[in-house]
C-alpha cells in the first residue's frame, strides 16, 4: 500500500475547496489531525474567521461500551452557529461515526445554514450514509480494520500520514 | 484490603473519599472536568453521555447547593435524575438504608449520589452492592458525617489549579472549624496528594482534631501568623448544627479571633485567593467585604463544581 504524501494532499484539498468557499465559510477541525488541517486550510484559503475545533469524545456512540478514551480536549466554537456556513475538517474518513458525532455536537451550538465535510483521505469502510464533499485522496482498496491511518505533525509543522497496526 | 473505590483494573468504580486516591486519578478527574466547563456556554447545555442512565440523589441530610449542582451535572449529561428527600419518605416510616438501596436497585438505578449524617454510610452502600454482585451500580459520596466530601475537595482543587496553576509552589491555609468539617479532610487529602508543599490549618484548639498533624499539615493557633504569605485561603463554615457543649464562646468572639477580615487577609500574598465551600456565615467566619471582594473566588467554585461532578459521573459510568 502506497501512503500518499500529506503535504501534496493538502494542496489538492485547497484547490478543490477554493472555488466553493466564501468569506463567510468557517472551518471546524476535529481533534487532533483535523485541527492541524483546518489551521492550514484557513491560511491557504485566506478565510477571515479562525477555525473552530471540536473534540467528539462526549458524543461518541460507543461511550456505553468503551467509556471515555484518553483525555478529552476542549471544544472551541467562538462564532455564531446560527446561519453559519461550516466545513467540518478531518484527516481520515472511515466509518463516518466521528462525522456523525461532530454533526450532533455542532447542532448543540445552534442551527448552521450549511455543513460540508473536507477530508485528506477516504480510507473506505463506511458504516453510515456519510460522504465528504471535498476529499483529496480515496484509497483504491478499503483498509482492513486492523490498520490505523493517522496524520502526524512534526516540530517544523510538516504533515505526514502513517499506517500503523491497531 | 480491597480498595472499594477502584475496580480490579484500578479504574474508579465509586467515589467515596479522596484519602488514598492516587495522584494520577485526581489529575485525570481535573483534566476531564476542564472540557465540561465549556458546555455551560452553549445554546444547548447538554451532552449525550449518560443518556438513558438513572441517577438517584439520596440526601439523608439537607443540602441545597450540593444537591442542585449534582442534579444540574447529571442533567447536562442527559441522565434521568430522581431526587429523594429521604427525611420525608420511607426512612421516616422505618425503612433501613440498605432496604431503600435495594428498592432503588429494583428500579434499575445506575448511580447513587449519597449524603448522610453518619460517616461511612456511602461505604456501607458500596459494600452491600459488592456483596450482591452489583458492580454495574456506582456510588458518589456527597458528604458523610465528618468523614469526607470528595467532590467538594475536587472542585476546590480545580479552582486552585485554575487560578494558581502549579500545586507544587503553593502555601495553602485552611481556617476555622476543622473538627466538624468533612470538607477540610477531603481538602487536606487532595492538597497533599497533589504535592502542595505546605498545608496549614488554623483554628482554636477546641475546633481542630487532636491528631491533625498526622495528616501532614502545620498547625497554627494564631491566625495572623498562619496567614503570612499564603497563596490560597480556604475558609470553613462554622458548623453550629454539629456542635454540642462549650467548643466556642460566641459567634462574635469567634469572628474577632478567626473571622477573615480585609486586615487579616492583607497578611497573605497580595494575589492570594479566598475560597469558601458555602453556605457562608457572613460576619462569623468571613467578613462581607472579603466574601464579595476582588480576591474571592467563591462563586467560580460553585460553577466549577458542576464540571467536576460531570467529570466524576462520566468517569464512573465509563
Amino acid at each position: 500500500m502506497n501512503i500518499p504524501d500529506a503535504e501534496t494532499l493538502c494542496t489538492t484539498l485547497v484547490e478543490q475547496m477554493r472555488p466553493h468557499v466564501s468569506p463567510r465559510t468557517v472551518l471546524v477541525g476535529i481533534h487532533t489531525g483535523g485541527v492541524w488541517l483546518a489551521e492550514r486550510l484557513q491560511q491557504a484559503l485566506g478565510l477571515e474567521q479562525p477555525p473552530g475545533s471540536i473534540d467528539i469524545s462526549f458524543y461518541r456512540d460507543d461511550f456505553g461500551s468503551r467509556g471515555l478514551q484518553g483525555k478529552p480536549k476542549r471544544t472551541d466554537i467562538r462564532f455564531t452557529m446560527e446561519g453559519a456556513e461550516i466545513v467540518i475538517v478531518d484527516d481520515v474518513l472511515y466509518t463516518g461515526r466521528t462525522t456523525r458525532a461532530a454533526l450532533n455536537e455542532l447542532f448543540d451550538f445552534g442551527r448552521p445554514a450549511r455543513v460540508d465535510l473536507a477530508v485528506l483521505v477516504d480510507r473506505g469502510g463506511r458504516e453510515l450514509p456519510i460522504a465528504a464533499r471535498y476529499c483529496a485522496h480515496t484509497l483504491p482498496q478499503p483498509l482492513p480494520a486492523s490498520q490505523i491511518l493517522e496524520l502526524r505533525k512534526d516540530e517544523a509543522g510538516t504533515l505526514t500520514l502513517r499506517l500503523i497496526d491497531a | 484490603m480491597r480498595n472499594p473505590q477502584l475496580d480490579k483494573n484500578g479504574e474508579l468504580q465509586h467515589l467515596l473519599t479522596l484519602d488514598g486516591l492516587p495522584r494520577d486519578i485526581l489529575t485525570t478527574i481535573l483534566d476531564t472536568a476542564s472540557p465540561f466547563t465549556e458546555v455551560a456556554e452553549r445554546e444547548v447545555k447538554k451532552l449525550p453521555l449518560l443518556r438513558g442512565k438513572s441517577i438517584f440523589n439520596l440526601f439523608f441530610e439537607n443540602s441545597t447547593r450540593t444537591r442542585t449542582t449534582f442534579e444540574i451535572a447529571a442533567k447536562r449529561l442527559s441522565a434521568d435524575v430522581v431526587n429523594l428527600n429521604v427525611s420525608t419518605s420511607s426512612t421516616a416510616k422505618g425503612e433501613t438504608l440498605l432496604d431503600t438501596v435495594d428498592n432503588l436497585c429494583a428500579m434499575q438505578a445506575d448511580m447513587f449520589v449519597v449524603r448522610h449524617a453518619a460517616s461511612g454510610a456511602p461505604f456501607l452502600i458500596t459494600e452491600h452492592l459488592f456483596a450482591n454482585g452489583r458492580n454495574d451500580i456506582h456510588v458518589i459520596n456527597a458528604g458523610d458525617g465528618r468523614h469526607a466530601h470528595p467532590t467538594q475537595g475536587l472542585l476546590d482543587m480545580y479552582t486552585i489549579r485554575h487560578f494558581k496553576e502549579d500545586f507544587t509552589r503553593l502555601t495553602v491555609a485552611i481556617i476555622g472549624d476543622v473538627l466538624h468539617s468533612r470538607v477540610a479532610r477531603s481538602q487536606i487529602s487532595a492538597l497533599t496528594t497533589l504535592g502542595v508543599p505546605e498545608v496549614r490549618v488554623i483554628g482554636p484548639k477546641t475546633l481542630l482534631p487532636t491528631d491533625v498533624e498526622k495528616m501532614g499539615v502545620r498547625v497554627f493557633h494564631d491566625m495572623k501568623a498562619g496567614l503570612k504569605d499564603v497563596d490560597v485561603v480556604m475558609m470553613l463554615r462554622l458548623q453550629n448544627e454539629r456542635m454540642n457543649g462549650a467548643l466556642l464562646p460566641t459567634a462574635q468572639e469567634f469572628y474577632k479571633m478567626w473571622g477573615l477580615t480585609a486586615e487579616k487577609l492583607a497578611l497573605a500574598k497580595p494575589d492570594a485567593i479566598v475560597m469558601h465551600p458555602g453556605p457562608m456565615n457572613r460576619g462569623v467566619e468571613i467578613d462581607s467585604a472579603v466574601a464579595d471582594g476582588a480576591q474571592a473566588v467563591i462563586l467560580p467554585q460553585v460553577t466549577f463544581g458542576i464540571a467536576v461532578r460531570m467529570a466524576v459521573m462520566s468517569m464512573l459510568a465509563s
